[in-house]
């Protein structure tokens, strides 16, 4: 049913997202020089964490530390099929086992190890990126779900799997590239990823895909399972007893957030040429939370924001103070979470939206048209999910 | 041995055991309901009237004996595969979801897109539609529709609870104290809702307002201690001696 209600805010959702397009299709490129552009860049591929996290957290109330470890999942899936692509025996002849990734040779592995095999097609490697991350969110959600671990425990556990994961990757050399990742990336099939021509089109790849999975977010949040997921939040229980299955939907929203998390990871990696353990830990687990926090976790626009603002705040911060900025980040978490729970999205329906309508009927009025009160309706703050 | 392999009953419960702690909250009960019958549980405060309600749908496991309800064991269902299945419970406390409006709220409980994918690619239909209007109307809260759950009275949000069951439509409901903590004239008409809709499925109530059983009952089960103490019609049950002792008396 189409109610006042959910038309003013399907309006609004609509506007909002218009003009985020028009800000990162536009605005951003015709303002910046590659260099910055491909920052804003890396800012954005962080933003599809923080929209995973905004369905997860903000509505499905689990709330995850490890997210890192999908972003890095789905950018080492597409890494591992780069690096193939550049390991080719002539482009490796000097190593004593040409075709292999170089790392492999320096920590004398002397064959492609099996789960390698797969990633010499570019197609498996994009499947992987999104199956990858969300069939390991499957079995972390099932082994948690189903016997109701939840709240602090769950995030605990995350926090826990992103450690692992780190030190596994880190441990692995051979394998995994190590500490420094899978570098020196170069082209995809063929196309050089690195002159600035290429690093613009991947922006707006990047941006056009960051887009559309806001559409998808949308999507889900507007069906019936959106609804089921704000029933879900502290009434659990009662869902139940309504005939849902609550750990299957918690399963869902954490398998979706971990897909979105890799597709961000692998737009990463295609953009910067490399990806490495610095992006699966806790700290970046944690800093992807608070992107979403800042934003206001009820809303998937504002998650966009808020990775855009908190990164910039921290790319002039760090500058100046690089050994500050980690206790500035908790810092602006803390505050956020006590005195802002529903972020920038929170203050601007409590403070802008109402003015919208006013401002709407004084330029009305000025320019002589009759002014129309069509949706004064002022949002409630208790209710500001972003719908 | 039982009973039940003579009769098919809607609801057959049989040795029936739970404890917390060593306590035996619930002690080798058999109780049998049949199809549309209106049975009332009577007894004492800590009788286990509740904790009976909480194993036939799910929510407390049950150490011993089975609930046979239409063919299926509801003790190895989950909570939301009972509720599948065909059972409806109204809560003590209204539980209703505070954030969505009351249009929603009835919108969730309708038994349909209940699965992941279901729920993601389910689109309202006018049968649904016309379902909770009809609902509603029912419930008093046809001018409602749009509120948001949270900002009702208590009151309304019983109506709404009540109303969510119907949507939901169990062919067996059960009913913990529904009009506990209610003003007199909300009282009433809780009562005729009742009435309203405990037509066509068995229904399994806990009440204490005499007058209200007396009304409604079919059939009246006594508990105490965990066990039945004495079951039958309301007259039967009132000129019981034992009855008369442990609850009626005081
Ligand atoms: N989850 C529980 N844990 C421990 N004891 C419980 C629990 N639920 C009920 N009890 C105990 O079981 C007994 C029966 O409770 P209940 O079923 O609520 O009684 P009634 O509804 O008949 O008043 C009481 O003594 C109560 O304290
Ligand atoms: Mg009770």
């Amino acid at each position: 049913m189409t109610t006042p209600q959910t038309a003013t805010a399907e309006r609004s959702f609509w506007i909002g997202f218009t003009i985020l397009a028009a800000l990162i299709l536009l605005v951003l490129p015709l303002m910046l020089d590659v260099f910055r552009l491909n920052l804003v860049g890396r800012y954005l591929t962080y933003a599809f964490v923080a929209v995973g996290l905004v369905l997860c957290w903000g509505y499905g109330g689990i709330l995850s530390l490890g997210q890192g470890v999908f972003f890095g999942l789905g950018g080492y899936c597409l890494a591992m099929f780069l690096k193939l692509e550049s390991s080719t025996p002539e482009a490796t002849a000097i190593q004593s086992t040409p075709g292999i990734p170089d790392f492999m040779d320096w920590n004398q592995i002397t064959a492609l190890p099996w789960f390698w095999e797969p990633f010499k097609s570019l197609p498996v490697a994009l499947i992987a990126i999104v199956v990858v991350p969300a069939v390991f969110a499957y079995v972390i959600g099932v082994a948690m779900f189903k016997r109701r671990v939840g709240g602090v425990y769950f995030a605990i556990i995350t926090q826990a799997i992103a450690a692992i994961m780190t030190i596994l990757i880190i441990g692995q050399q051979g394998y995994t590239g190590g500490i420094n990742g899978i570098t020196d990336l170069r082209t995809l099939l063929g196309w050089d990823i690195r002159t600035d021509s290429a690093k613009t089109i991947l922006y707006f790849v990047n941006a056009l895909l960051l887009l559309a999975t806001l559409v998808l977010a949308r999507w889900i949040l507007t069906s019936r399972l959106g609804r089921i997921l704000v029933a879900m939040r502290g009434k659990e229980d009662r869902v139940r007893f309504s005939g849902y299955s609550v750990a299957n939907f918690k399963i869902f929203v954490f398998c979706v957030a971990a897909a979105m998390s890799g597709i961000g990871g692998a737009m990463f990696t295609l953009q910067f040429g490399f990806m490495s353990p610095s992006f699966v830990g806790i700290v970046p687990s944690i800093e992807m939370v608070i992107f979403a926090a800042v934003g206001g976790r009820l809303s998937i626009l504002g998650a966009v924001y808020g990775a855009l603002i908190v990164n910039w705040a921290k790319s002039i911060f760090s500058e100046a103070f690089p050994e500050l900025w980690l206790l500035a980040m908790g810092g602006l978490f803390i505050a956020v979470v006590m005195a802002f729970p529903n972020g920038l999205a929170g203050l601007y329906s409590v403070y802008v939206a109402p003015m919208l309508p006013r401002i709407r009927a004084w330029a009305m009025s000025t320019r002589g048209l009759p002014a129309r009160d069509t949706d004064g309706q002022i949002s409630k703050p208790g209710v500001t999910h972003a719908r | 041995m039982h009973a039940s392999k003579d009769k098919d009953f809607a609801l057959a419960i049989e040795g029936l055991t739970v404890s917390f702690d060593g306590f035996k909250a619930v002690d080798d009960l058999s109780l049998y309901v049949d199809d549309n019958e209106i049975r009332v549980i009577i007894g004492p405060n800590g009788a286990g009237k509740t904790t009976v309600l909480d194993l036939i749908c799910g929510r407390t496991k049950a150490d011993a004996g089975s609930i046979v309800f239409k063919g299926k064991d509801l003790t190895k269902m989950k909570e939301n595969q009972i509720v599948q299945a065909g059972v409806g419970r109204f809560f003590q406390n209204p539980s209703v979801y505070e954030d969505l409006t009351v249009y929603e709220n009835l919108e969730l409980s309708y038994p349909r897109g209940r699965s992941v994918f279901g729920s993601l690619f389910f689109r309202p239909d006018a049968a649904l539609v016309e379902r909770v209007t009809a609902v509603a109307e029912t419930i008093f809260l046809a001018d409602h529709l749009q509120d948001i759950a949270g900002e009702l009275s208590h009151g309304q949000k019983q109506w709404l609870e009540i109303g969510m069951l119907l949507v939901q439509d169990p062919a067996l409901m059960m009913l913990d104290e529904p009009v506990a903590g209610m003003s007199v004239s909300e009282r009433r008409q809780t009562a005729e809702l009742l009435h309203q809709i405990i037509q066509d499925r068995s229904v399994i109530v806990v009440e204490h307002d005499m007058s209200f059983v007396a009304d409604i009952a079919h059939r009246v089960t006594v508990m105490h201690q965990g066990s039945v103490l004495s079951e039958g019609s309301m007259q039967h049950v009132q000129s019981d001696a034992r009855v008369k002792e442990v609850y009626l008396g005081h």
